[in-house]
């Protein structure tokens, strides 16, 4: 007999499943509320499986009773309930924080849709998050990538499906190589759940049989994973994806998405192949150069940019390559710095797109540094937000960024070998980030009110008028400080959930 | 290495396959021919599987006569693959082709490089 807490995982893929093809038949408002209590009883029953999972330990759940390894499985642990309910807080936070700008961009009859595709985006992440099974979880990542494409091109202009095609083609090649990469392993290990899969690779690996089509069958999984969640150079799309889709998109594709596929990532290295057999295996070489070039290069693309919002999102891609930096460190140390980065970049990056709509929306919705000048008086709340944004970014004490700056540091130090490159790229990546961000938030704050007055849409927008952004934006940063204050217990969390995956 | 690659030369045909569709999806400037891409590497995936789970002077596995013996019959699960694989990629091309119809009413090309240069012209 199962306790009832073991079937929240179905319970809550079941329910964004059914709420989003009722949404289709709902009118925009209901449908609004239908994705709010969604997340919010998602986000509930994943606190309530992380707590019964650090009290009884993680479990499997078989679904329809039929035992492995024929059976399709759904797994609960501590860092799969915590990294559900912090996606779902992320993802309310974003769509509460981009209420407005959905409903002047997207038209009125199309506004259900939009929820629509938020529900399977939700569902697809936390199905992403909780299953056991390879191939589930390649369906799941297809529904994820058409969800995303929605996302980016339901506001409609040349440039968003534009945008949207790119985002397709890219995650397509993904996909296709990370299938090849399950029918490799399913073809040289004869299963498909993950923990069957380990104890046949780990079979192999001591009888030493095919050692060259797992290798292949790892780097063809790590290389679709890292297109998806655009590793440099794959980060082509994500400029246009995320720079000119609707706030609420940019904000969960940003924080969300990649995501996803990172945690995915993360669980086919420690539940599929096994930590030690990755390791051994020098892929991580591989992904740790790349890491480190995206890291620059993002940095400096960023600054190059113009454009606010592409700016936050060239810094996306170094902050990608922070995540898989910690991941190619292959120690435990450094893999606990990559799940915080993934906590710390979702909270973050999310705040920092929020908080660009509100600059630019009181700044003629022009999104070109010369406009935004002083327009942080101009929206306080949302100069607030960008500036916080911006001290975890650079990775200033009390913030996130500082204590995820700090665990690579410390796994660095940790790893003889990379020491030298890892600490020498932070440092070159610190002092980028710092420069194209305070120059954004100097200019932001620079009292220059006279030269725009009486000029059409630069206009002061007072917290009254704004209550529902105001107040995401104060969540937003109470998380941000929260995350860089509180980091011990959630740091002692994460280690204990990756010792569940092993 | 060699008796290898001829025992498995279905496989490494599907392989080559995959590559020319994956090229195809990459390279492409034209989007219709980048969905053809996209097409032709999914096939080759259904190849490998199909081939995968193909077992020699074995049957489809449905029950004829009786016969219960795992033995006689032919691996079912890979199937069961290429069928969802199919349904995954019949929806991504329906999408695919979608947007490219929207792109083509706007600006009445079909090469995506071209439709980058003209979005840059209109300042989006």
């Amino acid at each position: 007999m199962r306790d009832f807490v073991q079937n929240f995982p179905l319970f809550s893929i079941i329910l964004c499943l059914v709420s989003s093809s009722a949404s289709s038949l709902l009118k925009g408002k209901a449908a609004k509320w239908v994705n709010t209590v969604l997340i919010c009883v998602v986000g509930a029953m994943s606190l309530t499986l992380t707590f019964y999972c650090l009290a009884h330990g993680s479990f499997t759940y078989t679904m329809g009773h039929v035992p492995a390894p024929w059976g399709n499985e759904v797994r609960g642990g501590v860092l799969e309930g915590a990294m559900g309910t912090f996606f779902c807080l992320i993802m309310l936070l974003s769509m509460t924080g981009g209420r407005k700008k959905l409903l002047e961009e997207v038209e009125d009859t199309k506004q259900n849709l939009y929820y629509i595709l938020v529900n399977l985006m939700l569902c697809s992440l936390i199905a992403l998050v909780y299953t056991n099974d390879l191939f589930t979880a390649y369906v799941f990542v297809e529904i994820n990538t058409i969800s995303a494409c929605g996302l980016i091109m339901i506001r409609q202009n040349g440039r968003t499906i534009e945008a949207a095609v790119r985002y397709m083609i890219m995650s397509l090649l993904g996909s296709g190589l990370f299938l090849v990469g399950i029918c490799l392993l399913y073809d040289i290990t004869g299963h498909l759940l993950m923990s069957n899969i380990k104890e046949s690779v780990q079979a192999l690996v001591e009888s030493g049989q095919y050692g060259e089509p797992l290798l292949i069958a790892i780097a063809f999984m790590m290389m679709g994973l890292a297109i998806k969640s655009a590793l440099f150079p794959f980060h082509a799309w994500l400029p246009d994806a995320y720079g000119y889709s609707t706030i609420s998109s940019a904000a969960i594709l940003s924080s969300l998405v990649s995501k996803g596929y990172i945690f995915l990532l993360i669980k086919i290295i420690y539940r599929v192949i096994g930590f030690e057999v990755v390791r051994e295996s020098l892929l991580l070489n591989v992904t740790f150069v790349f890491a480190g070039l995206g890291i620059i290069f993002g940095s400096i693309s960023a600054m190059r940019e113009d454009d606010i919002r592409r700016m936050v999102s060239f810094s996306s891609v170094a902050q990608i390559g922070y995540i898989y930096l910690g991941i190619s460190l292959g120690t435990q140390v450094g893999m606990v710095a990559a799940v915080f980065q993934i906590l710390s970049h979702a909270a973050t990056k999310s705040m920092l797109f929020i908080s660009a709509i509100g600059l630019t929306d009181a700044s003629n919705t022009s999104r070109k540094f010369k406009d935004l000048t002083g327009s942080a008086y101009r929206n306080k709340i949302a100069g607030m937000g960008f500036a916080a944004g911006a001290l975890s970014m650079v990775g200033i004490p009390l913030f996130s960024g500082f204590i995820s700056k700090l665990l690579f540091m410390q796994a660095a130090v940790a790893n003889y070998g990379k020491m030298l490159p890892t600490m020498i790229v932070l440092a070159i990546s610190t002092i980028l980030n710092a420069i194209y961000f305070m120059k954004t938030v100097v200019r932001i704050y620079s009292p220059e009110r006279d030269l725009y007055k009486g000029r059409e849409g630069f206009k002061v927008i007072h917290t009254r008028e704004q209550i529902e952004y105001t107040c995401t934006v104060i969540l937003f940063i109470a998380l941000n400080v929260a995350l860089g204050l509180c980091s011990e217990p959630i740091l002692e969390l994460i280690g204990k959930g990756l010792e569940m995956f092993a | 290495m060699n008796t290898n690659l001829l025992n498995n030369y279905a496989e490494a045909v599907s392989m080559i396959i995959f590559a020319i569709g994956f090229t195809n999806l990459l390279l492409h400037k034209n989007l219709i021919k980048k969905i053809i891409g996209l097409n032709i590497m999914d096939t080759a995936v259904y190849l490998f599987l199909a081939l995968k789970g193909y077992i020699k002077g074995h049957v489809a596995p449905i029950i004829i006569d009786g016969v219960v013996e795992p033995e006689a019959y032919i691996n079912p699960i890979p199937s069961g693959l290429v069928l969802t694989g199919i349904v995954v990629s019949v929806s991504v091309t329906a999408l695919m082709l979608s947007l490219t119809i929207r792109l083509y009413k706007r600006y009445h090309t079909l090469d995506l490089d071209e439709i980058s240069l003209r979005l840059k012209k209109e300042g989006l």
